[in-house]
């Protein structure tokens, strides 16, 4: 696991020193909010609707035990003893208070973890898989590429004033997990016709306000050719992005305007200037950061006590079909514990389950846990043999959801329950598809399919790619649900289609309920899953489903 | 004829803690909206704003709310003031918690 050096713990170290004056200047009237704000925001403190929030920072969302017991000890300490994972495979403190603040930083800075966030127009963190050097489908671990491009970026001179923001995520899998279409430039790990490794590099993905399906600009690029490509990518965005307006600065507006072609044709002849600058020092870093990321010794055991509890259980059967994943060492699995109890508020975790999983993590999975951006945690590396012991700890601690993929396996994003930038609630309608689901006991045989809900426009909860999405919206005083039908996260990725007008608070779980009896009903089998049944029958029979009834209604009254 | 203007209430999160409050008529922060002044006129409630967003050292981000007045004190106008005045619905943290 990739480790401080002593330059990243005594910039840490300084920074926090740093903050826990900003905070006591700003608390004896040195320094106004206007001045405060930035500084607050750089270190991942947030102001919400009812406290302050600190986002705390999970590169490549993995943590290591003591990484989650220390996790524990501040939400327990400072907190009201539970932490909320999100979709950006990090973890936010919902109730601390402004002094407190600089404690839990050095909390964090004891265990190699930090709140900074790289904030303004720079490229963001790296972001990857989280089945990153576990899955059985990858072709490479796509997280030294991802601290690769870190280290190149930061504090690159040509990259301090973007016009917006930027965003990269690579996966290292045909499958993709890290959502790369939907991202600034997605990077897909493959290989060509000669077995030669490089990347597939996507342009111009992105949610929020105008969503766009990221384009492929090169369908293969040699891996030594990977920074002097992404240079010029961004060195041609940075000269045609529009800094007039916030709203169309990101590079897909540039790609959408440009159309891809055009753009394909200025990175190339950028690249054509900037690749014969790249002497090999690049690929020296790589391979010494490869290093850092080195594959735990993996054992060879019977896997008999897996096979007999398979056999005999029932609970831990139903457990293994839905929350297991193929691993690519022999014997293991990735094991996926679910923070969507149904009912319960997706992505929390309390101080008690924490230290649960952390010790499960030590005892049983190379001490090494992931965060995803399904807002659940993971044990990557879960020798099967293991797997009863370890099903029967996450049951006694009310985490043995088996529920992974399934309609309660919900992502929503905080909304109006904490977030100062919602126009409705999105955790509450989590809440309720889940619990009526369950009571229905329909999950199983409703199967795969993702339900994405953000609470405002600016779409943390992925809406626009769930096979269902819920939009909250603020219509005159009124929260009021708007349905986008048919997207999709993975490879295939595409934005949902809308189904026509919203719906209320009450209207949105029947609603639901709905489209998935005429999924049910549509279905060609039962291995037609929602997603493909929705791409062969088209929206009519969801939108008659919604919307028949009360039009009829309308039409005789 | 001029638009009837809608009551409104001085509120912020405080500085230390970041929770909801409310200014009353005595100029002091509330936690709880009923004891906020509640303003009836439109000069009245900017001048109020303005004074009360200078107290740069005791809260952050002075607005003015829109509020319903009552026998029992201002109620929220709107869903998200209902919500800052007590708390978030999937816990019983914050406000609501509070009062009890
Ligand atoms: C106080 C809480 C939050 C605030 C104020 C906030 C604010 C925002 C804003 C303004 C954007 C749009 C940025 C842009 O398009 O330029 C955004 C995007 C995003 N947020 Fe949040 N957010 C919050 C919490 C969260 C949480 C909890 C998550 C994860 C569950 C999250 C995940 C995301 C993601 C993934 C995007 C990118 C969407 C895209 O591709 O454009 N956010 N957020
Ligand atoms: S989508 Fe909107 S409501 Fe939800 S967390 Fe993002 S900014 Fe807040």
């Amino acid at each position: 696991m990739y480790r401080y050096t002593d330059f990243d713990a005594a910039f840490v170290a300084e920074r926090n020193a740093q903050f826990r004056a900003q905070v006591e200047r700003r608390i004896d009237g040195s320094l106004t909010e206007d001045e405060f704000k930035p500084l607050r925001l750089m270190n991942g403190l947030y102001l919400q609707l009812h406290a302050y929030m600190l986002r705390v920072a999970v590169p490549y969302g993995t943590l290591s035990s003591a990484q989650m017991r220390q996790l524990a000890y501040i939400a327990e300490r400072w907190d009201k003893g539970y932490g909320h994972f999100t979709t950006r495979q990090n973890i936010q403190f919902n109730w601390p208070t402004l002094r407190d603040v600089p404690d839990m930083l050095d909390a964090l800075a004891e265990v190699q973890m930090h709140a900074i966030q790289t904030s303004g127009n720079t490229i963001r963190n790296v972001t990857a898989d989280h089945f990153a050097g576990a899955a059985a489908d990858e072709i490479a671990d796509p997280r030294p590429v991802a601290e690769l491009i870190r280290q190149w970026s930061t504090d690159h001179p040509e990259f301090q004033f973007l016009p917006r923001k930027f965003k990269i995520a690579v996966t290292g899998s045909p499958n993709d997990r890290a959502v790369t279409k939907a991202h600034d430039i997605g990077l897909r790990m493959v290989r060509n016709e000669v077995g030669e490794p490089g990347f597939e590099v996507i342009v111009g993905g992105g949610l929020g306000r105008t969503p766009m399906i990221g384009k492929v600009v090169r369908d293969f690029l040699p891996e030594a050719d990977l920074l002097p490509y992404l240079e010029a990518v961004v060195s041609v965005w940075n000269l045609l992005g529009r800094r007039d307006n916030k709203y169309k600065s990101r590079i897909k507006i540039t790609v959408h305007e440009h159309g891809i072609d055009d753009i394909r044709a200025r990175v190339e002849e950028r690249f054509a200037l900037l690749r014969p600058a790249f002497t090999g020092v690049d690929q020296q870093l790589y391979a010494q950061i490869k290093s850092d990321f080195e594959a735990p010794a993996f054992a060879d055991r019977d896997t008999a006590p897996f096979d007999q509890a398979y056999a005999n259980d029932p609970v831990f059967r139903s457990w293994a079909d839905t929350n297991l994943s193929a691993h690519r060492a022999p014997g293991h699995a990735i094991a996926q514990i679910s923070l969507k109890a149904h009912g319960a508020t997706p992505g929390d975790a309390t101080a008690d389950q924490m230290r649960v999983m952390a010790d499960l993590a030590e005892w049983f999975g190379h001490d090494e846990l992931r965060v995803s951006h399904e807002q659940n945690i993971v044990l990557p590396h879960v020798h099967k043999a293991d797997l009863p012991a370890v099903h029967a700890a996450l049951k006694d601690a009310g985490l043995a959801t088996a529920n992974i993929g399934r309609i309660s396996d919900i992502i929503a994003c905080p909304g109006m329950d904490y977030c100062a930038l919602a126009t409705a609630r999105s955790i509450p309608i989590a809440q309720e598809i889940a619990t009526r689901f369950d009571q229905l006991k329909l999950e199983n045989e409703v199967g795969d399919l993702k339900i994405k809900i953000s609470g405002c426009i600016n779409a943390c909860g992925h809406h626009h790619v769930g096979h269902i999405g819920i939009l909250g919206l603020d219509r005159a005083g009124v929260e009021n649900y708007q349905i986008t039908l048919g997207g999709d996260h993975t490879e295939t990725a595409a934005i949902g289609q809308r189904t026509g007008p919203g719906f209320s608070a009450d209207e949105i779980v029947p609603a639901i309920e709905r489209i998935v009896d005429t999924y049910l009903s549509e279905r060609d089998s039962a291995d037609e899953a929602f997603i493909d049944t929705f791409a062969r029958v088209g929206m009519t029979p969801f939108k008659t489903a919604l919307y028949g009834e009360s039009e009829r209604k309308q039409k005789a009254a | 004829m001029p638009a009837i203007f809608t009551p409104k209430v001085v509120t912020a999160n405080a500085l230390l803690e970041g929770d909801v409050v409310y200014l009353t008529e005595a100029d002091t922060w509330s936690r709880t909206l009923q004891e906020a002044e509640v303003l009836t006129d439109e000069a009245d409630a900017q001048i109020r704003l303005i004074d009360a967003s200078s107290r740069t050292g005791e809260v952050v981000g002075v607005y003015l709310a829109d509020v319903t007045p009552d026998q029992n004190g201002p109620k929220p106008a709107h869903f998200r003031e209902a919500f800052r005045m007590s708390g978030p619905s999937n816990y019983p943290h914050g406000k609501q918690s509070e009062a009890l």
